[in-house]
């Protein structure tokens, strides 16, 4: 899911306003006064709408929200109507709110606006802070603060979980998906890795945002986890190239984990599972054989 | 005042073999030239001799072959069919190639026979070659190949891009640069192992054909009346473009005009005969992709700059250079 990280690292910065006004729980819940009929646009806003909102009150999911590659929540999908975020059909669905990304459909949300929708938007989180914000705005925007608040606790819980003996050793990972791209500093992958008490290669070479990491760098850099994400089928050239057999010293002696793309784009309360898989991978490498194990 | 034929080849070589060893030192790792050497001849450096052996060295190796073979590619069809415009990549051959292998790849087809990949190509590439010669054959003009070129290279290039944007595989339709403009970005060994035999067995074929090109000159009937068989010449011709045009496409997607470029900047020097032409030309090709494949990495090392970028670049105002001339010399 390049295309989703590459999003992450345009929005470096924490989201504005929504976040304080979300969190403070100023404006208690009214129920009378919460969207009845909602329609989401983007996958991220998909999965946090699924997890928040009341019965009945979701209208619509995008199709990816159903591609158990891509969501999670794949299976709950299907109880949803499936958009595939054109302005047409989702104006047909008459919806008192739409959801979207700030990356996504750019011309089909405009249009939905200029035909006088209430239309919010959430672009992709670019770490935990951002994924209480966007959880805590959903949940003001949906009328549901306290079932925001749970699943940040949860995500909060998960986290701290996972911080177990993180401090001892930090091994040195590094994250390499298809078509040599990688996270560095200020990207939600970064602040997974950090939490799971793995220092990032990519950030330690200086790269920002989501940026390619040449294979001649990574392998200069002998790390001893590679996280990649896993391959699709059928293939592509670009998912190749981690099978580049300059990697094979480097993988037979360091870890090597694939992460499910799933709980990487969009981090909900998700990225709390891919931090614990990590750390689980760092237990194994430090634990003493070198080698992690094929984290889920 | 000309170079005599054995010094020019001489110069070239040492122009390719000096690009070679340039292409060996450049990368994103900043290796020193000691520590590359050292880790190249001698193993030094766990991570260095990695970078240098199993990343650098298949990517300087593919550079200069596939620089080759479009380059002797280039100079035996310009030869056969007598038109300075005759390229491999401007005639859809090339496109024919990367339609096969992208057939190849992404059914996940190559996943399970490797050879497939070499083999489909270069069944893109002949087909592709038998039809230009069918539609537009060795009498027929200009125009009507580089027409029949346009409309095979359309159709490939479209037929591509729907087979890379139906894959279900996320990935698939990113790469689409890939097979339009090539790369030799982080290519290994084992892409080396894929084309090479193919490669070497098309350019034995075109060695071949040398002779039979140099009688062509003199006119179809001329030349059969010398003992050319044009049947085999042209199989040979076909044969050796595909095996050679379509291993290098399947291994490193479609690089365009260097086939064109090369063969002109050499025919004078070689007083114009085409036997003389085809090593110079396979030379030269192999100079220009690996100054191409340096520069790329020079321009924007980060950035995965295609190939055919920059050889498009250089090549297309070569190309309206050379319509332009043989405009006048129509009229």
């Amino acid at each position: 899911m390049v295309l989703a990280l590459a999003g992450a690292a345009v929005v470096a910065s924490a989201l504005p306003s929504a976040a304080e006004s979300g969190g403070g729980g100023a404006a208690p819940a009214r129920p009378d006064h919460a969207p009845r009929r909602v329609v989401s646009m983007n996958l991220c806003t998909d999965q946090m709408a699924m997890l928040l909102a009341a019965p009945g009150q979701l209208h619509s999911v995008s199709w990816m929200a159903s591609d158990p590659r891509a969501s999670v929540l794949h299976d709950r999908a299907g109880a949803y109507v499936a958009n595939h975020g054109r302005a047409e059909e989702i104006f047909l669905m008459r919806p008192d709110l739409i959801v979207a990304g700030a990356f996504t459909t750019r011309e089909s949300v405009s249009m939905l606006r200029r035909l006088g929708f209430r239309v919010e938007e959430f672009a992709p989180p670019a770490g935990f802070d951002g994924i209480r914000a966007d959880l805590r705005r959903m949940g003001a925007l949906l009328g549901r603060e306290a079932r925001a608040e749970a699943l940040v606790a949860e995500l909060d819980a998960g986290l701290e979980a996972a911080r177990a003996g993180a401090d001892e050793a930090r091994p040195l990972a590094a994250l390499r998906y298809a078509g040599a791209w990688s996270s560095g500093a200020g990207t939600l992958a970064h602040e997974i890795l950090d939490a799971a008490g793995l220092r990032n290669l990519g950030a330690e070479l200086g790269l920002v945002g989501t940026a390619r990491l040449p294979l001649e760098r990574l392998v200069m850099g002998a790390p001893e986890l590679l996280v990649t994400g896993r391959p699709f089928s059928p293939p592509s050239l670009s998912e190749a190239e981690v099978r580049h057999p300059a990697l094979a010293p480097l993988l037979s002696r360091a870890g090597a984990a694939a992460i499910a793309d799933a709980r990487w784009v969009c981090g909900a309360p998700f990225a709390a599972g891919a931090v614990a898989d990590l750390a689980a991978a760092r237990r194994t490498l430090t634990a003493g054989d070198g080698r992690g194990g094929a984290a889920r | 005042m000309r170079l005599p034929y054995p010094w020019l080849l001489a110069a070239l070589g040492l122009l390719v073999a000096a690009l070679f060893c340039a292409s060996l030192l450049i990368g994103p790792a900043g290796l020193g030239l000691a520590d590359g050497l050292a880790a190249l001849l001698a193993g030094r450096g766990e991570a260095e001799t990695l970078v240098m052996r199993e990343i650098r060295a298949p990517r300087a190796v593919l550079g200069l072959m596939i620089g080759a073979t479009l380059g002797l590619s280039g100079a035996a069809l310009q030869g056969y069919l007598r038109n300075p415009l005759a390229e491999p990549g401007l005639l859809g051959v090339t496109g024919a190639a990367s339609l096969g292998a992208v057939a190849a790849i992404y059914t996940g087809l190559s996943l399970l026979i490797p050879l497939a990949l070499p083999l489909m190509a270069l069944g893109g590439a002949a087909l592709a070659a038998l039809m230009l010669l069918g539609l537009a054959g060795a009498r027929g003009g200009a125009l009507t190949l580089i027409l029949a070129g346009v409309a095979l290279s359309a159709l490939c290039g479209a037929l591509t891009a729907l087979a890379l944007n139906l894959s279900p595989n996320p990935f698939a339709a990113t790469e689409i640069m890939f097979w339009m403009m090539g790369s030799l970005a982080d290519r290994s060994w084992l892409h080396v192992q894929l084309a090479a035999p193919f490669m070497l067995a098309g350019w034995a074929a075109l060695a071949v054909a040398g002779r039979g090109l140099d009688a062509l000159t003199l006119g179809e009937d001329a030349a059969a009346s010398l003992g050319v068989r044009l049947d085999r010449l042209r199989l040979a011709l076909v044969l050796g473009t595909a095996a050679s045009v379509g291993a290098a496409t399947a291994v490193a997607g479609g690089v365009g005009f260097v086939g064109l470029v090369a063969p002109h900047l050499l025919r004078r020097a070689v007083g114009a005969r085409p036997a003389r032409l085809l090593p110079a030309a396979a030379l030269g090709g192999a100079a220009l992709l690996l100054a191409a494949d340096i520069a790329v990495r020079l321009v924007a090392p980060e950035r995965d700059l295609k190939l055919g970028v920059l050889t498009a670049l250089v090549g297309a105002p070569f190309f309206l250079r050379l319509v332009l001339s043989t405009r006048r010399g129509l009229a």
